[in-house]
């Protein structure tokens, strides 16, 4: 288990006695990518609120930098994981600057270091802080809102990012862009990253290997290479898509 | 002799009715946010708790003011003839407001942002504090306003017990049957209410993250 960033072991969830995920076993070792792919409905989400506590298994393990769910503290947890979700993710009466100095400012980092690190970020994910900082997240464009969204989460340098349709309401030339400098900062970064999403180009362009969900299981799992040439019928049906 | 004459003519004592029966909504009001926000936040914690709060506050409202006043004057410690057992039934009736529309406030925030703050390692403190409360202040202001101008309206009534205000006034008049000496409590009284009501609003629209 010491190699894998993230481990599922027979970890399956259910909610109110309706089985929703697994069994599942999953290994993602440190600075993978790896794209979980599906229909609407099929436990992408699921999954990603079992790696950061928001869930807890109903049986078998989640692992995460060698530590079940069970036995971390779940605010530190959270901590050490960058979280992307769409649109609505960010807190609305913030500013831009606090939105993304928010986990630094939990961790009681000085005003000052934080101020540099929004900077920082802000300019990495492309938007000015001049003109951007102190801005209300509604005053943004929807692929606006996406950067900040990502250059939150990377705030405290979380060796870890799950990010669940980031960049679902943009319009594809946007998208296109933000896949494109995402792959990138996710590389030189070296964070081990859980990308949801349910576009196939999405999920071959990001990820170093792609899990495709199905009700729950994993039902096809391997490289972008590998899911162009496998002969899998669902697999073949995501394909159709492209 | 006219409702101007009489409040030209008396002046002075419309001014002190006008002030005491502001320091008694005031006073009323100020202890039931202090009481009922706590008690907002409580029940949306605790799924326990709601029905009895709110079941209890609920309470409180539909008993008539005059009876409410007239209970609580045998009450040891909080009755008794005076301001003291008007401010405790004036508090009675603002708390369901105050503590319903806490509660509205901050049920009503979005289940995603509370997700998004959950998720990014917010513990429960920090998520009341920097996400529900902050998002929750239109709405509870709301309720506070409501309160207020509420609390307006019953003070007048506080002057059968003996509390002073604009009510005292207003009983005179209807004992003298003299319209004049009704209004001079019921004007001043009114006004108060739309300038409380106004000026909440103002606070609460400066408040609110939206209009930013
Ligand atoms: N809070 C919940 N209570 C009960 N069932 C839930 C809850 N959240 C999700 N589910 C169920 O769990 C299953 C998986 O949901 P999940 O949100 O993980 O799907 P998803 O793959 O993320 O879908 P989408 O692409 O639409 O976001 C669904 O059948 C859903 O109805
Ligand atoms: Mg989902």
């Amino acid at each position: 288990m010491a190699q894998a960033a993230i481990a599922f072991t027979g970890t399956r969830f259910a909610h109110d006695g309706r089985h929703i995920l697994g069994p599942l076993d999953l290994m993602i070792p440190p600075g993978e990518t790896l794209v979980l792919l599906g229909k609407s409905g099929s436990g992408k989400t699921t999954m990603l609120r079992l790696i950061n506590a928001l869930l807890i298994p109903t049986g078998g393990e989640v692992f995460v930098l060698g530590r079940s769910t069970r036995d971390w503290d779940p605010v530190r947890l959270r901590r050490s994981i960058g979280y992307v979700i769409q649109e609505v993710g960010l807190l609305p009466h913030l500013s831009v600057a606090r939105n993304v100095g928010l986990v630094p400012a939990l961790e009681r980092w000085s005003a000052d270091r934080i101020e540099r690190r929004v900077a920082e970020l802000l300019d990495l994910v492309g938007l000015p802080v001049r003109d951007f900082a102190a801005r209300l997240p509604h005053k943004l464009s929807g692929g606006q809102r996406q950067r900040v969204g990502v250059a939150r989460a990377l705030a405290a340098d979380p060796p870890i990012l799950l990010c669940d349709e980031p960049f679902g309401a943009v319009d594809p030339v946007t998208r296109a862009e933000l896949q494109r400098e995402f792959r990138d900062l996710a590389k030189r970064l070296r964070k081990t990253v859980v990308f949801v999403t349910h576009d196939v180009r999405e999920a071959l362009v990001l990820g170093d290997r792609v899990a495709l969900i199905e009700a729950g299981l994993v039902s096809f799992l391997g490289s972008p290479n590998d899911f162009r040439h496998s002969d899998d019928p669902a697999v073949a049906a995501f394909r159709t898509l492209l | 002799m006219s409702f101007f004459e009489f409040v030209l003519q008396n002046r002075g004592d419309v001014w002190f009715r006008t002030v005491e029966h502001l320091v008694l909504v005031g006073i009323s009001t100020g202890a039931a946010i202090a009481i009922g926000v706590p008690l907002g936040i409580g029940i949306s914690r605790s799924a326990r708790l709601r029905a009895p709060v709110l079941g209890v506050a609920n309470v409180f409202q539909t008993i008539p003011s005059l009876a409410l006043f007239g209970f609580l004057i045998p009450v040891p410690f909080v009755g008794g003839i005076g301001a003291r057992t008007a401010i405790v039934a004036l508090v009675l009736y603002a708390l369901l407001p105050i503590i319903r529309n806490t509660y509205a406030g901050i049920v009503g925030v979005d289940p995603a942002v509370r997700e998004a703050a959950r998720g990014m390692g917010m513990t429960d403190a920090e998520l009341l504090r920097l996400v529900e409360l902050p998002l929750a202040v239109p709405v509870m202001l709301a309720g506070i306003r409501v309160a207020t101008v509420i609390g307006v309206g019953i003070a007048t009534i506080a002057a059968a017990i003996g509390a002073g205000g604009l009510g005292v006034f207003i009983f005179q008049g209807v004992a003298l049957v003299d319209h004049a000496v009704i209004l001079a409590g019921a004007v001043p009284a009114a006004l108060l209410a739309l300038m409380l009501d106004g000026g909440l609003h103002l606070v609460e629209r400066k408040l609110d993250w939206r209009a930013r």
